[in-house]
């Protein structure tokens, strides 16, 4: 089993400037071995910017160690090479190919690198999603939104990574979807991913996850385990409300 | 028009359309995965024939020391950043590549007798010489600006296709050359006479389209390039580097206008600048397939190639104007019926 106290990643003193205007600044962060860590915040609190930054997509100043060695400049390909994968904010697929080929293409940089198990895993991503077997070979495009998310959340784990981020899974999304987007990640949990969630739905997000961090301004303002965080005034005040109760079923 | 003659002005069409085809599946294809308007295309087609009439004159082809100093210095520019990351293995495998090879192919081109190899073995030589240059290519004029405007990219493109003309007149001199057919049989259907060149390229073009074609359908590298066209976000998450989808891109550009030429040059005579007159005639293809559509721009390329026979029968000294004129009205019934997208930025 998944040992917590090995970290995956370690993110030190991150930040990042969109010209003159810094979006993130000296953000700490850790996610250790099969834990799912949660960010949360409101719009604009420089939550898709952090993860962007992770993954090499956006330059950046600090450390970033991932699964024990440190990035000095992050790239892409090698982050994805070396185990990590993020599923954006607007899903990304590749919409006018089939659905069994956009798994496919999950699995590219293992295939590259030679390892060549690309059918089975698609079964066991057909077992967590069988309403994507059902659709293989519809066009990604044809897709409702639900489905799209399960097909993003799908070819990322055909990279088999040893860290998953989840960049506002539930954004647009039916409430029941929503619950069976989180009843996924709880179980991507079981089978020992590591998960880093970016959410705004904070409830859900806070009922699922172990660990979590509060990002305001670009700044990190709170940490602390989720359900305790849960029940700090500051965060029901701010995040959770008293009315917002119902969102919270939806992690069950 | 008599029958028989009409009949040998579509052959000729057929023949000149399908070579038109494999350069607008180039350029569309290039455009797709890169979005760069590859004007360079043409200069593949006449490097491709002239380095193969070099080779069957017995001369080592001046072409392999351009393609010896594109390698050192995609070395150095590779090279350099990889030793300083620290990775001696990606070093050795850029070496390999761009050091190694060319002047392995060199010491082979100059212990082999040349002029007395069988002609497949010839044009295997020239396609080895040339289309590496396709990815040396991609390295040093586009990968470093490959997120620019389109129009940058086309700028680049026009200054790239220029500076490989002067080279070329440089590398082969100003004489045209022309190759021997690749089959003197001909082929006798009642009116019409069929020369084995013409079913040589035909016979080509049609396995080249439908290998393109599978292997842009079964294989995961073909679906890779297929996705960096659709989605490059997408498939830079996938680990799908923007810089191996163009470098496999110009890779099978420089593949198929390399064999263009060599195809044409049996049929046709070469000089230096002839291949960006052909190159375009295979854009003007792309065009009425509005650079995206395969299939159109394989039809748009037999039109076109259609049109010349036709129109150079009738008015010779007019061809190339009815040929270009084409794209006016083509532009026209396509910006009249697309709605206009904005380019994502």
């Amino acid at each position: 089993m998944a040992n917590p106290n090995n970290t995956v990643l370690e993110i030190r003193d991150l930040s990042v400037s969109y010209g003159k205007v810094e979006a993130l600044s000296n953000a700490s962060l850790t996610v250790g071995e099969g834990q799912i860590v949660t960010v949360i915040g409101p719009n604009g609190a420089g939550k898709t910017t952090m993860l962007s930054a992770i993954m090499g997509v956006l330059e950046s100043k600090g450390q970033v160690a991932f699964d024990g060695s440190i990035e000095v400049v992050p790239e892409v390909e090698r982050m994805v090479a070396r185990g990590m994968n993020l599923v954006p904010e607007k899903r990304e697929l590749f919409s006018e190919m089939s659905v069994e080929d956009n798994l496919l293409l999950g699995a590219f940089q293992r295939y590259r690198s030679g390892l060549r198990d690309h059918a089975n895993t698609m079964e066991e991503i057909y077992t967590l999603f069988p309403r994507l077997k059902e659709r293989r070979s519809q066009l990604a495009g044809t897709l409702s939104g639900g489905e799209r998310q399960m097909l993003a959340v799908g070819r990322a784990l055909m990279a088999k990574p040893k860290l998953l981020m989840l960049d506002e899974p539930s954004l647009g999304l039916a409430p029941l979807i929503v619950r069976e987007i989180f009843r996924i990640i709880a179980e991507l949990r079981r089978r020992g991913v590591s998960i880093l969630l970016v959410e705004q739905n904070a409830r859900a997000a806070l009922q699922v996850a172990d660990y979590a961090y509060v990002l305001e301004t670009g700044q990190i303002a709170m940490h602390g385990p989720a359900h305790q965080l849960a029940d700090d005034p500051r965060v029901i005040e701010a995040y959770l409300g008293l009315g917002g109760k119902h969102q919270a079923m939806l992690a069950t | 028009m008599e029958f028989p003659i009409a009949l040998m002005l579509v052959q000729d069409g057929i023949t000149n359309g399908a070579i038109y085809a494999l350069l607008a599946l180039a350029l569309v294809l290039v455009f797709a995965v890169t979005r760069v308007i590859f004007i360079p295309q043409g200069e593949f087609v006449a490097y491709g024939a002239l380095t193969l009439a070099m080779l069957q004159a017995g001369v080592v082809p001046t072409t392999l020391w351009l393609l010896v100093g594109l390698g050192v210095a995609v070395t150095v520019v590779d090279g350099v950043p990889a030793l300083r990351a620290g990775r001696p293995g990606r070093l050795l495998g850029v070496a390999g590549w761009n050091l190694a090879y060319p002047l392995g192919l060199a010491a082979l081109l100059s212990v082999v007798p040349l002029q007395s190899l069988p002609q497949l073995a010839q044009v295997a030589l020239a396609l080895a010489i040339v289309v590496p240059m396709g990815p040396q290519m991609y390295r040093l004029v586009y990968q470093p600006i490959a997120s620019a405007p389109i129009l940058i990219l086309l700028i680049v493109s026009v200054a790239a296709h220029l500076t490989m003309v002067g080279m070329g007149l440089l590398f082969f001199g100003a004489e045209g050359q022309r190759t021997p057919a690749f089959s003197e049989a001909v082929l006798d259907l009642g009116p019409l006479m069929v020369p084995g060149q013409t079913l040589v390229i035909v016979a080509v073009s049609l396995t080249l389209i439908v290998a393109l074609f599978q292997f842009f359908e079964r294989t995961l590298y073909g679906k890779a390039l297929r996705a960096t066209a659709m989605n490059r976000v997408g498939a830079r998450l996938m680990g799908i580097s923007p810089s191996l989808a163009g470098k496999l891109t110009f890779f099978l550009a420089a593949f198929i206008g390399a064999l263009s030429g060599v195809l044409i040059a049996p049929i046709t005579t070469v000089y230096y600048d002839t291949g960006f007159l052909i190159a375009l005639k295979g854009f003007v293809a792309a065009i009425i397939g509005g650079l995206g559509s395969y299939p159109l721009a394989a039809l748009g390329a037999l039109l076109v190639g259609q049109l010349e026979s036709f129109s150079s029968f009738w008015a010779s000294a007019y061809k190339e104007v009815i040929v270009f004129t084409l794209i006016i009205p083509v532009l026209l019934w396509r910006s009249l019926n697309s709605r206009h997208v904005e380019e994502e930025e």
